[in-house]
């Protein structure tokens, strides 16, 4: 083995003192060094999507990162969506009412991919919603219903925000 | 035993769409994969594969990769010295030709990527590092690439022992006169056609993580199956251990679709290791591995005629069938499973006269294959789909209108092939499909002088849950077909149900359940399925063949009804009733039948059963456990549909883009609509994947040519359309519940339908395409020649 | 599919960069975004002994216009070009960003690392071509400008002096009726072919039908005279020289650029 590297991570909130190789990639250190197995890993060339988690907020691939590239930044993961005490948050509820997973293992990519794009583009209609969703490789369900799950989901939550904005005019 | 058929919609649970018992724990990240797990002191595999396609394997050196820093151990054929993995049909010399698949292999490769030897060291890092230390030397050997040169004369062999490089040459039917109804037929089409070579390609790749446990000597193997009690047979088989001391779990499993159905040399290869070693060993597939050395499927050559009569009756078919099997037969299927499921199915949906077929399997030097989502039949769909329209454009018929002259209408219908079908909604599927294209305006837009658009069909049927007789008709030698379930109840009146199959993404744990819950009256969230687990289930086949509804959901309902028996005949017993007067009510309780207040509550006929045993019916044991199996009987039951597709042509570009794609599907009762839907969509993906984008391919040495996702071009969301899907319900009465298989009809409807789709938009040029996946050029070159 | 061991650098300024690279030589290599060079690395098709990770030195990450120039530096990421608003005189960059592979690749691949790459169908170095863009870079013997039409050498290889890294790259004049368009079987990967058309220039460049982004001067003669129709791709499908290949013929490549053109023609008269 060669060098090893001390890096600090900040994955969830939570700041992490590591002792890895420089080599380690990004994904590879969230699930087998942090034991967030969460985010997995699908094809190591940043293709597929499985890794997708947000780096500062905006989606990337853990597999195409080295963790050491990583220093710095907020990484969250499929981790942190949950409340605490295990409730979904709303759009993983939309993808659960929708089917738009079946096996599972594309699933937190899609989550993080999604999450980070509605942030960026709460207005974002079906269509691009399609064409992000396009980021990712999903081998069971055809797409069309994780399409649907977030697009019903960005739907709510503008229609939550618009909820919001009438009742502060009104008080 | 002959399980009462239930024909209706029997209950509040089977028929609705409840949300996925697996859904929490997969969407918070929570899933547990095989890649997920962690052992104490545990290690990392991978293989040392070969870099030729054929050669003799001269000599193999790991002393190097041994002094890698971080490498434990690294071991050859030789030192591990496991038993082949062998699979075999009971079929004479002259139809089968049996191929032992080494685990590693050892003087001969016959494969780029075919694992020689195992690496192991203390990370995933490391072990590659050791990978390149080794050496191994090779006498190449000329390799066989194709179907057509593993049958050309002189061509090298692949193995010694299988002439003419063929592991499989059967004629299974040969209708007497044939020749003489083609030489009289008013109208004979031919299809030759050639279908890529595709991976099914799970996300998950495959994997394993395996240890010695000392106190249970026992060797426990966590894989990602679908046949785990198959991976415990191959291994003790392959260890000389006995079956007891291994232990086979499954995780979550990121999907299969086939892949992973057959025992693979290197989950064996770790296995091995960390019994030798007595420490804990992890190996993880890359996705270049996966590309490249996993079991592939689907390539195949088919050459068929079909004669007509004027009317556009069919009068017969006649089949020549080849597929390129790759280096070696898989456990424990064959390398027969493809051409015997070719030739024995063929006639489809079709009422067909006289048929002719041979079968072939040829062995060539590419990683081998295993039966993939659809096994075959999305090929033979594709030709007989391709053949009706054919002959429909020769006779100047409507397609649409030539299948309805010959699908079959009447059940249960006998076909040629000796295979009774049994009720479908073949023509009402068909004519429902057409009705929503029309509807929606489609063949106006058709006719639109601008665009170069085209709707094709596809018009099939799927034989689901093949019990042990039809396995037993391909004459494997390990046959599979049956299902064990056992039901048991504890004291809080919650179950838990074994099972045999292995749910990968079908949502098991979810309608299992639905099943059980209406059979017994209780809530699906105090019953849990319990699958994937050698120790703790009995024998089971796995899941596959789309046999996990219909027979192990057969056998889970059959093992409920049993234990709901027992149920009354304690609570008769108790409440001092006839048993005759006792009823399950509906909720987690027994009561009389003709007075509804009097009842016991599950709860408390369990406290009886273990805690009380004293006051049991003298004829009945304590505890409260019921076992059942089911197995098919007859030919099994048939699920159909019809797809319909409109793609529009890029005349630059030669780009095909699908429109629309509308499907009518029958699978009988559906246990979970929105899971059904699921099914469909997903299988009509990698059907389009199969016609418009995958293709594992090779250069002339036999050096694969797809090791990323830049080359095999699996679609995404930019290229698969929403699926519209209606529902027929022909419910069967071969299956407790009504139900028929769900998991590959959209496979194999949508390479045809794509396909057939493309042609009539060709329709102007005089251009037809056979060969899928479709090459772009090929359609720019059409619409070139013909503007 | 894990990356042979390297010693990891980080770069805090251009010139430590450059010093780095000085004392490293030719094992050493930079990373900004690493979407092309972490994969490579993962199949160990690449294996630099140093990598030198740039990502965090600052002032390299500015979208500026420079009177009628653009200058973009070279850590500015794909998807902040996508989302910058570039006005119509620099909106055929903008709108090209939506043809590099997917959002995910595109918010960490950098503007310098793909010029540095020189895929020869990236967009990047399409639109460098196209608008006459001036590549700066810094080495040990200072800052120097290189012209994109020298920039591109061949296959993967680029006039970048080994210690040399790009800090920006400047666009020196609008172009308002430009466009880039591009065929590939599946969305998001690397084009069969790419076109990108300036009417105005004008100027005609392929992707994926050579070594480097190929300009065709025959179709610019056309643009010049005939204006944005049909003949501009005819004269570029001409004027190539592709080679047969498994899955695309010459003669295809060659239907696939005069399509493109055209269609580049066409969307860059539309604005």
């Amino acid at each position: 083995m060669t060098e090893v590297q001390l890096i600090e991570l900040t994955v969830n909130g939570e700041r992490h003192d590591l002792a890895v190789e420089p080599r380690r990639t990004l994904v590879d250190v969230l699930r087998h060094d942090l034991g967030l197995t969460g985010t997995h890993v699908g094809c190591e060339h940043g293709i597929c999507g499985a890794c997708t988690v947000l780096v500062d907020g905006a989606p990337a691939r853990a597999c195409l990162m080295f963790a050491a590239q990583a220093e710095d930044a907020d990484i969250r993961t499929v981790e942190s969506l949950a409340a605490p005490d295990g409730t979904l948050n709303d759009l993983q509820r939309s993808f659960s009412a929708h089917h738009g997973l079946q096996c599972g293992f594309c699933t937190p990519g899609f989550l993080m991919l999604a999450e980070g794009y509605l942030a960026e583009r709460p207005e974002a209609s079906k269509e691009e919603i399609r064409e992000v969703v396009a980021s990712n490789v999903c081998r069971c369900t055809g797409y069309q219903t994780i399409v649907e799950a977030i697009d019903d989901c960005a739907g709510r939550r503008r229609a939550a925000f618009q909820a919001q904005l009438d009742s502060g005019r009104s008080a | 035993m002959t399980p009462e058929p239930h024909l209706r919609r029997d209950g509040a649970w089977v028929g609705a769409s409840v949300p996925r018992r697996e859904d929490p724990r997969l969407l918070a990240g929570r899933g547990r994969f095989v890649d997920d797990i962690v052992l104490p002191g545990m290690l990392h595999a991978q293989f040392v594969r070969s870099t030729a396609a054929h050669a003799r394997i001269t000599a193999v050196d790991l002393s190097e990769v041994r002094a890698v820093p971080g490498v434990v151990a690294a071991f050859s054929a030789e030192d591990l010295d496991l038993d082949d993995i062998t699979a075999e049909l009971d079929r004479p010399a002259h139809e089968f030709v049996p191929t032992s698949m080494p685990v590693l292999a050892r003087d001969r490769v016959r494969y780029v990527g075919e694992p020689i030897a195992i690496v192991i060291a203390r990370d995933p890092y490391a072990v590659e590092d050791g990978l390149e230390a080794a050496v191994v030397e090779y006498e190449e050997l000329e390799p066989v690439v194709s179907d057509t040169a593993a049958l050309a004369e002189g061509a090298p062999l692949v193995h010694d022992n299988a002439p003419a490089n063929t592991l499989v040459d059967v004629s299974l039917f040969a209708t007497e006169g044939i020749d003489d109804v083609f030489a009289e037929a008013d109208c004979v089409v031919r299809i030759r056609t050639k279908t890529g070579r595709q991976n099914a390609l799970p996300l998950e790749t495959r994997g394993v993580v395996a240890d010695w446990d000392d106190r249970d000597e026992q060797l426990r193997v966590q894989t990602c199956t679908q046949v785990p009690h198959q991976v415990r047979t191959v291994l003790s088989r392959c260890t000389g251990l006995q079956e007891r001391q291994v232990r086979v779990t499954v995780p979550d499993m990121g999907g299969g679709f086939g892949q992973k159905c057959v025992v693979g040399r290197e989950e064996i290869a770790a296995a091995a290791a960390a019994l030798r070693l007595r420490r804990p060993v992890k190996w993880i597939e890359d996705r270049r591995d996966a590309l490249t050395a996993a079991f592939l499927a689907r390539e195949q050559r088919y050459d068929v005629r079909a004669a007509f009569d004027a009317e556009g009756r069919i009068l017969a078919i006649d089949a020549d069938v080849v597929c390129d099997m790759g280096a070696y037969s898989c456990y424990p299927f064959t390398a027969g499973i493809e051409p015997l499921m070719a030739s024995a199915e063929m006639p489809g949906v079709y009422k067909l006269p006289a048929y002719r077929v041979r079968g072939r399997a040829v062995t060539t030097n590419k990683a081998p294959t295993a039966p993939y989502r659809g096994v075959s039949r999305p090929q033979y769909v594709m030709v007989v789909e391709r053949l009706m329209e054919r002959a429909a454009r020769e006779l100047g018929m409507d397609p649409v209108e030539i299948r309805r002259r010959n699908v079959i209408t009447v059940f249960p219908y006998t076909g040629i092939n000796n295979i009774t079908y049994d009720p479908g909604s073949y023509r009402e599927s068909l004519d429902l499909c057409e009705q929503v294209l029309r509807d929606e305006g489609w063949y106006d837009v058709r006719g639109s002088a601008d665009r170069v658009i085209g709707i094709g069909y596809a018009c099939f049927s799927e034989r689901t849950g093949y019990g042990s007789g039809a396995f037993a008709q391909r004459k494997m030698s390990v046959v599979p077909g049956f299902d064990i379930s056992e039901v048991r109840m504890d004291t809080s009146g919650a179950l838990v149900v074994t099972t045999g199959t292995m749910s990968h993404g079908q949502s098991h744990e979810t309608t299992m359940a639905q099943i059980v819950a209406d059979r017994l009256g209780v809530p699906i969230d105090r019953i849990r399925i319990q699958q994937g687990d050698t120790d703790r289930i009995t024998y089971g086949w796995g899941s596959f063949a789309s046999r996990s509804i219909t027979i192990g959901g057969s056998a889970v309902a059959a093992a409920s009804r049993k234990l709901g028996d027992q149920l009354r005949e304690i609570a008769a017993h108790l409440l001092e009733a006839d048993v005759d007067n006792t009823e399950l009510d509906g909720e987690s309780g027994v009561r009389l039948r003709d007075a509804p207040d009097r009842r016991l509550s599950f709860i408390e006929i369990a406290d009886v059963a273990y805690l009380r045993a004293h006051l049991l019916p003298k004829n009945v044991g304590p505890g409260l456990t019921a076992t059942a199996s089911f197995d098919v009987g007859g030919d099994g039951t048939f699920s159909n549909a019809t797809h319909g597709v409109v793609v529009e042509l890029d005349r630059g570009t030669g780009g095909v883009e699908i429109l629309r794609y509308v499907c009518v599907e029958d699978c009988g009762v559906a246990i979970h609509p929105q899971v059904v839907e699921g099914q469909c969509r997903g299988g009509i993906a990698q059907g389009i994947a199969g016609a418009l984008f995958e293709q594992v391919t090779y250069d002339d040495a036999g050096q694969p040519l797809c090791p990323s996702f830049m080359e095999y071009k699996v679609p995404t969301a930019a290229e698969i359309p929403d699926v519209e899907i209606h529902h027929l319900e022909t419910p069967s009465a071969f299956t407790e519940s009504g139900a028929k298989g769900a998991g590959e009809g959209g496979t194999i409807g949508a390479p045809a339908a794509v396909l057939n789709a493309v042609n009539d938009a060709l329709r102007s040029t005089g251009v037809e395409l056979d060969d899928t996946p479709i090459a772009r050029e090929t359609v720019h070159r059409a619409l070139e020649a013909g503007s | 599919m894990k990356p042979a061991a390297f010693t990891y650098h980080r770069a805090r300024s251009v010139a430590a960069a450059v010093g780095l690279l000085n004392d490293l030589g030719d094992d050493a290599k930079i990373i900004a975004g690493g979407q092309s060079l972490v994969a490579m690395m993962n199949f160990r098709l690449a294996r630099p002994e140093h990598l030198i990770d740039i990502g965090r030195v600052p002032g390299l990450d500015h979208i500026r216009r420079d009177g009628a120039a653009l200058r973009i530096g070279a850590l500015v990421t794909h998807h902040a070009v996508e989302t910058a608003d570039l006005g119509t005189d620099f909106a055929v960059v903008s709108d090209a960003m939506r043809w590099i592979g997917h959002l995910p690749i595109r918010t960490r691949g950098t503007v310098g690392g793909s010029l540095a790459h020189a895929d020869a169908t990236a967009e990047w170095c399409l639109l460098a071509v196209l608008l006459d863009a001036e590549i700066v870079a810094e080495g040990s013997g200072g800052r120097r400008t290189i012209p994109a039409g020298e920039f591109f050498q061949g296959v993967f290889t680029t006039a970048l002096e080994p210690d040399e890294l790009i800090v920006e790259v400047v666009f020196p004049r609008p172009a308002p009726r430009a466009a880039l368009t591009e065929y590939a079987e599946r969305r998001g990967d690397f084009a069969t072919v790419a076109a990108a058309v300036d009417l105005d220039a004008p100027r005609v460049v392929l992707g994926g039908v050579a070594t480097v982004p190929l300009r065709v001067p025959s179709a610019e003669a056309v643009l010049m005279t005939d204006g944005p129709r049909i003949p501009a791709g005819e004269a570029a499908a001409a004027a190539i020289d592709p080679r047969d290949e498994p899955g695309v013929s010459a003669h295809y490549r060659r239907a696939l650029t005069r399509t493109l053109v055209e269609r580049a023609c066409e969307e860059a008269a539309a604005r």
